[in-house]
């Protein structure tokens, strides 16, 4: 229960600060994508389910207030919670190489599918442009925001993890 | 007893995962098929959102004001300099300039451009946040369907059009504006009268700051560039006579007939934090 609040305040945190702090602080009106970081992050720190969920929760934010289509964004970042979910097995807490990666590439596939169904499908071709002046900048400013929103993520959940053990094996005494 | 009961229910991620894709592809479908968005959670979210929404960007407008200042202060010092050998330079331009400044005076009463609409009943608003990407140019303001804001309202700033409500949530509503890569306007040139439509592009956008226009047909090849363009009388959202922008270049298409080119906004929509809803709506014949 506890776990479940605090997911969805941190999800309800990231999405105002994306929508309002960070599009006043944007550089070239290009601004990071902190959800892509919550949904990736709880998808490899715990998995599968809660990876979708997570990503469930975001995308639906931002179809609700900003999306055309509802449905759409919340599809897509599911499917990223989902897939970070596999990389559970080979994550170590300490290392920050594979977040940074794995976050990289769900930031990389999230834009890709939005040029494809958003842009492409509408006859604009111009990939190359797309590509240089939209998706690498908003990468590289997601894995800045990384490395400091990933600590705080995993400091949280470390935390919670600790407060679940200790209520686990109270229960076994 | 209830905890064990509990922990045979948990359903495997695949299907949580499956029954999750159903659940948004059938609102991908209802959202294309009925037009519908949101609806009751329009109205959840907007009570739990917004206000936060509110507060925070007061706080981020602060932040950003402060960065700007200390960025100011530097670039002061260097300015300063430099100023200061131009001042001998500017005197002398400004006497042509003054005589320039009273030609244009001249010339905007007679476009009366800000006679146009002055009938409108107006509400103000505040922009209280953006879309999360950096795809579309969407925001969001703090007046919604309690303060009579509906769908299809036009909303401008200062002189020129912003773009139009698509959504409305209770004390919220969703602006497109008119650069955004979606959005499609008609729009008619003030000095010939001649139609064109006005497309909003990222590429151009994010380029050159500037919004696209084609098939105008100037047959009479009166159009020059810096001519005003206005929204036209045959669109059906927007109301007429709203100020878009000026052209900025002006091109022959190939078929010889129509030109297109592209436009200035007359709006800076990298800065925009206070607009005006028009409450009156086109009146377009049909019955809702």
């Amino acid at each position: 229960m506890k776990r479940k609040i605090t997911v969805i305040l941190i999800v309800i945190i990231c999405f105002l600060l994306q929508t309002t702090l960070f599009q006043t602080l944007s550089i070239a009106s290009i601004s990071p994508n902190l959800l892509i970081i919550v949904t990736a992050s709880f998808g490899f720190m715990r998995g599968k389910k809660e990876g979708l969920l997570t990503g469930f929760l975001g995308g639906l934010f931002i179809d609700v207030f900003y999306g055309g289509t509802l449905g759409f964004y919340a599809m897509i970042y599911m499917y990223m919670g989902y897939i970070n979910g596999f990389f559970r097995k080979i994550f170590f807490p300490e290392d920050i190489k594979l977040p940074i990666i794995l976050i990289t590439a769900s930031d990389f596939i999230c834009n890709l599918f939005v040029y494809f169904f958003q842009f492409l499908f509408r006859g604009r071709f111009s990939f190359g442009y797309y590509m240089i002046h939209i998706i690498i900048p908003e990468l590289v400013y997601t894995i800045l925001a990384t490395v400091f929103l990933y600590f705080i993520l995993l400091k949280i959940n470390q935390k919670l993890e600790l407060s679940e053990r200790k209520r686990s094996a109270r229960k076994f005494v | 007893m209830r905890r064990k009961s509990k922990s045979k229910f948990q359903l495997p991620s695949k299907y949580m995962l499956m029954i999750l894709t159903l659940i948004c592809g059938i609102m991908i479908y209802v959202s294309f098929t009925m037009n519908l968005s949101g609806g009751p959670l329009n109205t959840a979210a907007g009570y739990v959102f917004i206000p936060m929404q509110k507060g925070i960007n007061y706080i981020g407008l602060w932040i950003s004001d402060k960065a700007d200042n200390l960025n100011d202060l530097k670039d002061v010092m260097k300015e300063n300099q430099q100023l200061k050998s131009q001042v001998d330079e500017l005197t002398s331009e400004l006497n042509t300039i003054k005589l320039e400044q009273y030609e244009l005076d001249n010339l905007r009463e007679l476009l009366e451009l800000d006679q146009k609409y002055p009938s409108y009943k107006k509400a103000a608003a505040h922009v209280i946040g953006k879309d999360s990407g950096n795809w579309f140019s969407i925001f969001t303001i703090d007046k919604g369907s309690k303060d009579g804001i509906e769908v299809d309202m036009n909303v401008i700033a200062g002189s020129g059009l912003v773009g139009i409500v698509t959504d409305v949530g209770p004390n919220y509503a969703k602006v497109r504006t008119i650069i955004d890569d979606l959005s499609k306007t008609s729009g008619m040139l003030l000095t010939t009268s001649d139609r064109c439509i006005i497309h909003g592009d990222l590429q151009e956008m994010n380029s050159n700051q500037n919004i696209l226009f084609t098939d105008l047909k100037d047959s009479d090849d009166k159009a020059e560039i810096g001519d005003p363009v206005v929204t036209s009388h045959i669109s059906d959202k927007y109301l007429q006579g709203i100020l878009i922008g000026y052209i900025n270049t002006l091109e022959v298409d190939s078929n010889n007939l129509t030109k297109s080119g592209t436009l200035t906004p007359a709006v800076d929509f990298e800065h925009i934090s206070e607009v005006l809803v028009v409450l009156d709506k086109k009146e377009t014949g049909k019955e809702d």
